[in-house]
C-alpha cells in the first residue's frame, strides 16, 4: 500500500461520505468463534467523537466518489467540480484491517457513487465484504450501502456478507425527488429494500429450523432523508418514516439535517444554518414512536403539521391533552408513565420497580433521576403537595420554559422572547 | 460499645472477609477501609483483616441467594470504583439484602441501593470509554500495546471484551495509574507488572519502541478524523462531552501535530 496515494484518496473519500449520518455498530450478532479478528455482538462502540459531535464507530468512506448521477443535493454529483478518486479493494480492506487492529473502529461503513451502472458498484461492495469476511476472518462489523437498482442476486450476496445494510431514500417526497434529482426514481430505492426486507425474514424462519443457515444481514436495514432541503413539513417527513418502518421493517430511519453545499437555486443557498435544531426534534418524535408507544398521529397530523421548535414533542403533545394528567406515579400502567413529559423509558423502569417496596415521593422521583421542571405539572405522588392551580397549557408551557434553559437558547431566542 | 474500623488488603474477597467478620460477630458501628486510604477514623479502633478464600465464598454464596445476577454484578462494579467510603454503602447494602427475603437490587428508593446502582453506572461507563478509547500501538516485537488511566480500576471488567475481539493479535493494556496490566499471548489474558524505562513517554510514540508502520496508520487515522467532520456543525461542548479532556492525551487522533 503506498502510504502517500492511499492518504490522498482517504481525505477525498472519507470527506464525501461524512453526509452519511448513520454511525451505528450495534445489533448484530457475530461472533468470533474462529480465533479470527474481530466480534460484533452487543453494544455499538463510539470510538471518538468529531468536533461535530457526532460519533465515530465506523470507517466510513466512499469506494469512490466517481458518480454518473446528477443530485442536487449530493456533494460528489456528477456536474460539481471536485477532486475525484477511487479505492481499490485491497487498499480498503487493509485499512479496515489496521484501523480495527488497533482499536479504532468496529468496522466499515462503504458506500460508492455509482460508476456504470448499479449493478458494477454493487458487484465492487460486495468484493470487499467478501475479503474481509473469507480472507481476513474477519469479524468486525460491515454496514454497505445498497446501491438503488441493484440486482437481487446482489443484494442477497451483499447481505451474507454484511451487518447492516442501507438504502437512502433522501428526499422524503417523491415531488422533491423529482425537482431534485429527476434521473433517479422511487422504485429504485425499493427494489433493494424490498429484496433485502424478504431475505431476512426468509433468514429468520430457516434458522428456526436450521441452526446453521447462514447470517443475512443480522443488523438489519436503514435509510436516510435529509431535512430542510425540499421544502417538506414534519408531518409529511413522519408519514414517510412511518411509512418505512411499517412496511420495510426498517431498524433505524436517520434525519439528516441539509448542509448546504451548492449554489443551485433549487436548494438552500451556501450558509444557511443547518437545520440541528429541527432535526433533534424530528429524532424526539421518531424515538416517542418506536420506544415510547405513541402513534404518529398522535404528535403530528393535519391539525399539527409542525413540531413545536421550543419545546419537546412529548411536552407539546401532552399540553394539547391536558385531561388525560395527572397521572399518579404510584398506580399507573408502564404506557402512561411514559407519556409523562420528563420522564425517560429509564425511570419509568425504576419507578415500576422501585414501587413496588413503598410509595414514592417528590423526594424519591428527583433522586431516581426524574425531570421535576417539566413532570410535575403532570404527576401526583404520595405527597399532599402537587399543582392544585387549574393551568392552561399555555401558562404550563411558559412556567416551563420560564424554569429551564435549552442547549438551543440561542437559536430559540425569537420564540422565547414572548416569555420573557 | 466502640466502634469498629475493618482493614483489607484492597482486594475484593479481602472486603468480603471483612464483611464475613461483621456477620460473625455482629459488629455494629463498623467502617470497612482499604489499606491503602489509610484515613484514621475518629474514636474507633482500627482491625486488620486477614483475607479468606472461604470466608469470602461464603458471602458470596449468600448473595447469590438473596441477589439477582444484577444486583451481583453492580455490587462488583460499585466495588471497583474506589470511591472513599464506597465499603460502608456496599455493607449497608449486604445488610440490608440478608434482613429481607426477596430480592431488593431494585429498590431504587432505598439510598444504598441507588448509589450502589449509580455508583455501578458510572464504572460501566468508565468500562464502556475504556473500550472505545484503547489506542494500541504496534511495539517492535508486534505487540499491540495500549496505555489508559481510568478512573476506576476497569481492567478486570474489560478483559474479556479485548480476548474476544482480538483473539488474533498479541496484545497489552497497561494501566499507569495502578501499575498493572493485562497481556494476552494468543492463548490466555495474564495480569502483569512491566517496568518502563525513565525516559518512556506514554503520550508520545516513540520510533525506538514502535514499528514503522505505525506512524503511517496513527497519520491516516488523524487524516480520516478530520476529513469525517462536518465544519458547519462544529459543536465542542458536545464534543467534550463524549470525549472529556482527561482522555486526550492518550488519544492518537487528539494529538498535536
Amino acid at each position: 500500500m503506498s502510504f502517500q496515494r492511499t492518504q490522498e484518496k482517504l481525505k477525498i473519500l472519507a470527506d464525501a461520505a461524512k453526509y452519511d449520518v448513520s454511525c451505528s455498530s450495534s445489533g448484530s450478532n457475530r461472533f468470533n468463534t474462529t480465533k479470527g479478528l474481530g466480534d460484533a455482538t452487543g453494544m455499538g462502540i463510539c470510538h471518538s467523537y468529531t468536533e461535530d459531535g457526532r460519533c465515530v464507530s465506523l470507517l466510513k468512506i466512499l469506494l469512490t466518489n466517481y458518480c454518473i448521477f446528477d443530485c442536487a443535493y449530493c456533494v460528489t454529483r456528477k456536474s460539481n467540480d471536485i477532486k475525484r478518486a477511487a479505492f481499490k479493494v485491497q487498499e480498503v480492506v487493509d485499512l479496515t484491517i489496521n484501523f480495527y487492529r488497533r482499536n479504532y473502529i468496529e468496522g466499515l461503513f462503504l458506500s460508492s457513487g455509482i460508476f456504470k451502472s448499479a449493478d458494477y458498484t454493487m458487484e465492487r461492495l460486495v468484493a470487499v465484504a467478501k475479503k474481509l469476511r473469507l480472507e481476513e476472518n474477519f469479524n468486525g462489523y460491515i454496514h454497505l450501502k445498497s446501491i438503488p437498482g441493484a440486482s437481487d442476486e446482489l443484494m442477497r450476496e451483499a447481505g451474507l456478507y454484511a451487518d447492516r445494510l442501507s438504502v437512502n431514500i433522501e428526499i422524503p417526497t417523491e415531488s422533491g425527488l423529482k425537482k431534485l434529482a429527476p434521473d433517479k426514481k422511487r422504485e429504485d430505492f425499493i427494489k433493494p429494500m424490498v429484496k433485502v426486507k424478504n431475505e431476512i425474514i426468509q433468514y429468520k424462519a430457516e434458522k428456526k429450523i436450521i441452526k446453521s443457515t447462514p447470517k443475512y444481514a443480522p443488523a438489519g436495514q436503514s435509510t436516510q432523508m435529509i431535512i430542510g432541503a425540499s421544502g417538506e413539513n414534519d408531518f409529511q417527513i413522519m408519514q414517510t418514516s412511518n411509512f418505512f418502518y411499517k412496511n420495510y421493517n426498517l431498524k433505524r430511519v436517520y434525519y439528516s439535517g441539509y448542509v448546504p453545499i451548492s449554489y443551485d437555486n433549487r436548494l438552500p443557498q451556501i450558509g444557511t444554518a443547518v437545520p440541528m435544531l429541527r432535526e433533534n426534534r424530528l429524532y424526539q418524535t421518531d424515538w416517542l414512536m418506536r420506544f415510547y408507544g405513541f402513534d404518529v398521529s398522535e404528535i403530528l397530523n393535519e391539525q399539527h403539521q409542525h413540531l413545536d421548535l421550543d419545546i419537546d414533542p412529548k411536552l407539546g403533545w401532552a399540553l394539547r391533552n391536558l385531561h388525560e394528567f395527572p397521572v399518579d406515579v404510584n398506580t399507573a400502567d408502564k404506557r402512561m408513565l411514559a407519556r409523562i413529559p420528563g420522564l425517560g423509558m429509564k425511570s419509568v423502569h425504576k419507578i415500576i420497580n422501585a414501587r413496588r417496596f413503598r410509595r414514592l415521593n417528590w423526594e424519591h422521583l428527583k433522586k431516581i433521576g426524574v425531570a421535576l421542571n417539566r413532570a410535575q405539572y403532570f404527576i401526583i405522588c404520595d405527597s399532599n403537595q402537587f399543582e392544585k392551580r387549574d393551568l392552561t397549557s399555555e401558562k404550563i408551557k411558559g412556567l416551563i420554559l420560564q424554569n429551564s434553559t435549552s442547549k438551543y437558547r440561542k437559536s430559540l431566542s425569537n420564540q422565547l422572547s414572548l416569555f420573557g | 460499645m466502640q466502634a469498629k474500623n475493618l482493614i483489607y488488603d484492597g482486594s475484593f474477597d479481602g472486603f468480603l472477609s471483612a464483611v464475613f467478620h461483621v456477620f460473625e460477630l455482629k459488629l455494629k458501628h463498623v467502617t470497612i477501609q482499604n489499606q491503602f486510604e489509610n484515613q484514621n477514623v475518629l474514636f474507633s479502633e482500627n482491625e486488620n483483616i486477614v483475607t479468606e478464600e472461604t470466608k469470602a465464598n461464603r458471602v458470596w454464596k449468600g448473595l447469590k441467594s438473596r441477589l439477582s445476577s444484577l444486583g451481583r454484578y453492580q455490587l462488583y462494579y460499585a466495588f471497583l470504583s474506589e470511591q472513599p467510603g464506597i465499603e460502608d454503602v456496599l455493607l449497608d447494602y449486604i445488610q440490608y439484602a440478608f434482613s429481607k427475603s426477596n430480592p431488593i437490587d431494585k429498590d431504587y428508593s432505598h439510598p444504598s441501593v441507588l448509589k450502589l446502582a449509580q455508583t455501578a453506572k458510572m464504572v460501566g461507563r468508565e468500562k464502556h470509554r475504556m473500550e472505545a478509547f484503547v489506542r494500541f500501538r504496534l511495539t517492535k516485537d508486534h505487540i499491540f500495546f495500549a496505555n489508559i488511566e481510568p478512573d476506576f480500576n476497569v481492567l478486570p471488567l474489560i478483559q474479556k471484551h479485548f480476548k474476544r475481539r482480538y483473539a488474533d493479535q498479541k496484545w497489552m493494556i497497561y494501566d499507569i495509574k495502578r501499575h498493572y496490566g493485562l497481556f494476552y499471548d494468543l492463548e490466555k489474558v495474564e495480569i502483569i507488572d512491566m517496568d518502563f524505562p525513565t525516559n518512556f513517554d506514554f503520550t508520545k510514540t516513540d520510533s525506538e519502541y514502535f514499528s514503522e508502520q505505525e506512524f503511517e496508520f496513527q497519520k491516516l487515522w488523524q487524516d480520516y478524523f478530520k476529513a469525517t467532520n462536518i465544519g458547519s456543525r462544529k459543536n465542542m461542548k458536545l464534543h467534550i462531552r463524549h470525549v472529556p479532556k482527561r482522555y486526550w492525551k492518550y488519544l492518537s487522533e487528539k494529538q498535536p501535530e
